[in-house]
């Protein structure tokens, strides 16, 4: 019961899924104490910031049918408030807060103006015009070098309870250092927890019926009375503080931003493939599509080395699996995936279930 | 909507389409409003390199524009063709660098039209491919195109990497068209003046094609009302991928010169341009050749000026520009009349 209200009545449906869910969601929990070292909980931390920020794409993209390619702008604008912040204020919480604040603040009244000015046309036309101001806004980050440290980015310290040389007991916890990191790597967990289920409430809120009623035909959401421009709107406001904060997580994880870290045009495509893989217009797609997409580039460009040193003789060959290429791979995978799968895999195990 | 996008039809049998030259003014009164802010031999720089910019602007996007008027197809991929063409062109260009580096132009010609064609071969039978396996199966799904369009461009650019190297290659101008001719004070690239020769003529042919033949014909009916022309009897679809074949032929022209202009080209750089083209078919109106062109040389010379005067703004500008034309006319400055 308390269950199903933590996820607001929209349980997984799914056998399967549920115990993915549960494997991911465990995982997540004992990282630190399951794959003990620097890099696994990296690539812990790094899911945790992206369930959020995929989670908050799919809100527009699954559940309202819009396309945007401006999501790493507010992704960007989220890290980058808290860098500006903690660079030019002490490091404590108030300014962190400051830092979360103003970028949510500009997040919102530039979604507002995004939206306003654009979300009355076609999907295209707001796709390229999303794709236009995302891209004059990685300019504008990577030009104005006094506030943003240009292409080289910002380094910050974080509170001292966040950074890696605080203890907090001198003996390890089963095996664990108790330090700044763990302390991080948790408040970074909690949030994504939250913040997940506070999408998970609005998608699953009457609200989010309009938004999934206005994918499936605009025009009948319109004449049913519900002024879809205002809920489009909305969503993509919404899309972008959820976004704002996902970009805060991974500043005060990485104590570092720069354009590349958070602005990035491939971060973008990442985020499409998550979306896709995990399967659209379902949360718990993100969740799956993240970790999977996640884990596999951490671990995937390994194989391919292997993969580079067994065709080294063969001339193309040897260039198609060098680890270089591996987003030719996802290409391909992204293409495949949008043919034969779009439901992705959420979608897939639902749809099983639904035939027996 | 405003009025003067949309001529009322009358009740004669044939109304005449009034012509709409309201915003041919553009042009002049950009270049007029910028005159004082700048000395005028350097205005005169300038408003050639606009000019040469937006001709190969247009080169590269008319394509893009017909194809999404025929069949609401907006290829995200169409950049692709733009960096095919310019890696042809240091290939064959590289391999005919004897000619190419030679003073003499007739030589330099020699070695680069057959480079341009070659380009132009090359894009239009891979686009005649990813018509095929990317377009096809997603007709008529806008989400769908958008995102499948995009991984189709993350294949081609990660396989012309493959194939040339993911570095940058120098893409050097051949002898004859380094340097510039002095106009009184100003400097005019002579490369530039090709572009705009070969700008020019693209437009008169592709001017030609659209309004003096039957071809022509059929497209523009089919922009303006594919249902009809369809009723009719003819082939959208078979037109459709003539269109699209000729614009990426169009578009590996495009590349070829946007990658002398810019001396060095990367995989990447199609991508990159894709967004100003973006911005010009949408001011342009998406459909019209002709709003295209306008398009065009409107971001071209924004750009230049703005350059000049503000680097730092330059790429706002554009945005800048299109908003402002949006605003004035939400459907771009030449809407074709789609319902």
């Amino acid at each position: 019961m308390i269950l199903k209200n933590l996820l607001s009545g929209d349980l997984p449906r799914s056998r399967v899924l549920a115990a993915v869910l549960v494997l991911v969601l465990l995982g997540l929990a004992l990282t630190p104490f399951i794959f003990p070292g620097a890099k696994s909980l990296n690539v812990a931390a790094k899911i945790c910031v992206f369930v959020v920020l995929v989670a908050s794409f799919d809100l527009l993209l699954g559940y309202t049918g819009i396309m945007s390619f401006a999501h790493t702008m507010f992704f960007g604008l989220g890290a980058y408030g808290v860098a500006i912040a903690l660079n030019h204020l002490p490091a404590t919480w108030g300014s962190i807060g400051i830092g979360v604040a103003a970028a949510l603040a500009v997040s919102v009244v530039l979604s507002l103006l995004i939206g306003l000015f654009s979300l009355r046309v076609k999907a295209m036309f707001f796709a390229m015009i999303t794709l236009a101001v995302a891209t004059a806004f990685q300019t504008l980050a990577s030009q104005m070098s006094e506030i943003t440290g240009g292409e080289d980015g910002l380094t910050f310290r974080v509170p001292e309870l966040l950074s890696p040389a605080f203890q907090l007991r001198e003996q390890p916890f089963l095996g664990v250092s108790l330090d700044g990191r763990l302390i991080s790597y948790y408040l970074l967990f909690a949030c994504a927890v939250v913040l997940f289920l506070l999408m998970l409430r609005i998608v699953n809120s009457p609200f989010g019926r309009v938004l999934q009623a206005i994918r499936e035909n605009a025009f009948r959401a319109e004449a049913l009375g519900y002024r879809t421009v205002v809920y489009r709107t909305w969503s993509n406001v919404l899309s972008a503080a959820f976004a704002t904060l996902a970009g805060c997580m991974l500043a005060l994880w990485l104590r570092y931003n720069g354009p590349d870290t958070s602005l990035s045009f491939e971060i973008m495509i990442d985020i499409l493939l998550m979306v896709v893989i995990g399967g659209m217009g379902t949360l718990y797609g993100a969740v799956v599509g993240t970790t999977l997409f996640i884990v596999a580039q951490n671990y995937l460009q390994d194989l391919l080395k292997l993969g580079g040193t067994a065709f080294a003789k063969i001339p193309v060959v040897k260039d198609l699996v060098n680890p270089d290429r591996w987003l030719l791979w996802l290409g391909i995978l992204f293409v495949v995936g949008i043919y034969k799968f779009p439901l992705g895999i959420v979608g897939k195990l639902r749809m099983r279930l639904r035939k027996a | 909507m405003t009025a003067s996008t949309t001529p009322a039809p009358g009740l004669d049998a044939l109304p005449k389409v009034r012509k709409d030259l309201v915003p041919l003014i553009l042009i002049p009164a950009i270049a007029l409003f910028a005159l004082p802010f700048i000395s005028f031999s350097t205005w005169l720089t300038l408003t050639f390199a606009g000019l040469a910019m937006g001709m190969i602007l247009f080169i590269l996007s008319s394509g893009l524009t017909l194809v999404f008027g025929l069949m609401d197809v907006l290829n995200f991929g169409h950049g692709v063709f733009i960096s095919l063409g310019a890696f042809m062109a240091t290939t064959l260009i590289g391999s005919m660098a004897d000619w190419s580096n030679s003073e003499r132009l007739m030589l330099n010609l020699a070695a680069v039209f057959p480079a341009m064609l070659a380009a132009m071969a090359v894009a239009s039978v891979v686009g005649l491919v990813f018509e095929r396996v990317i377009i096809r199966p997603v007709y008529g799904q806008p989400l769908k195109q958008i995102m499948i369009t995009m991984g189709g461009m993350i294949v081609g650019q990660e396989l012309i990497k493959v194939l040339w190297g993911p570095q940058a290659i120098p893409l050097l101008l051949p002898g004859g068209m380094r340097g510039s001719i002095l106009l009184g004070e100003a400097a005019i690239e002579k490369y530039r003046l090709v572009a705009v020769l070969i700008g020019l003529a693209v437009f008169a042919a592709m001017m030609w094609v659209m309004t003096r033949t039957k071809l022509g014909l059929l497209i523009r009916a089919g922009v303006h009302d594919r249902e009809m022309v369809e009723s009719m009897g003819y082939r959208i679809r078979r037109l459709f991928i003539g269109v699209f074949v000729a614009g990426s032929a169009l578009a590996g022209l495009g590349g070829v010169m946007w990658g002398l202009y810019q001396q060095s080209v990367v995989a990447e750089m199609g991508g990159a341009v894709n967004v100003l083209l973006f911005i010009v078919i949408i001011i342009g109106g998406m459909g019209s050749v002709g709003g295209c062109f306008l398009g065009s040389m409107l971001v071209g010379l924004v750009a230049n000026y703005v350059g000049f005067l503000a680097p730092k703004v330059a790429l706002f500008s554009n945005i800048l520009l299109m908003v402002i034309v949006l605003l004035w006319r939400p459907q771009g400055l030449y809407s074709v009349g789609k319902q």
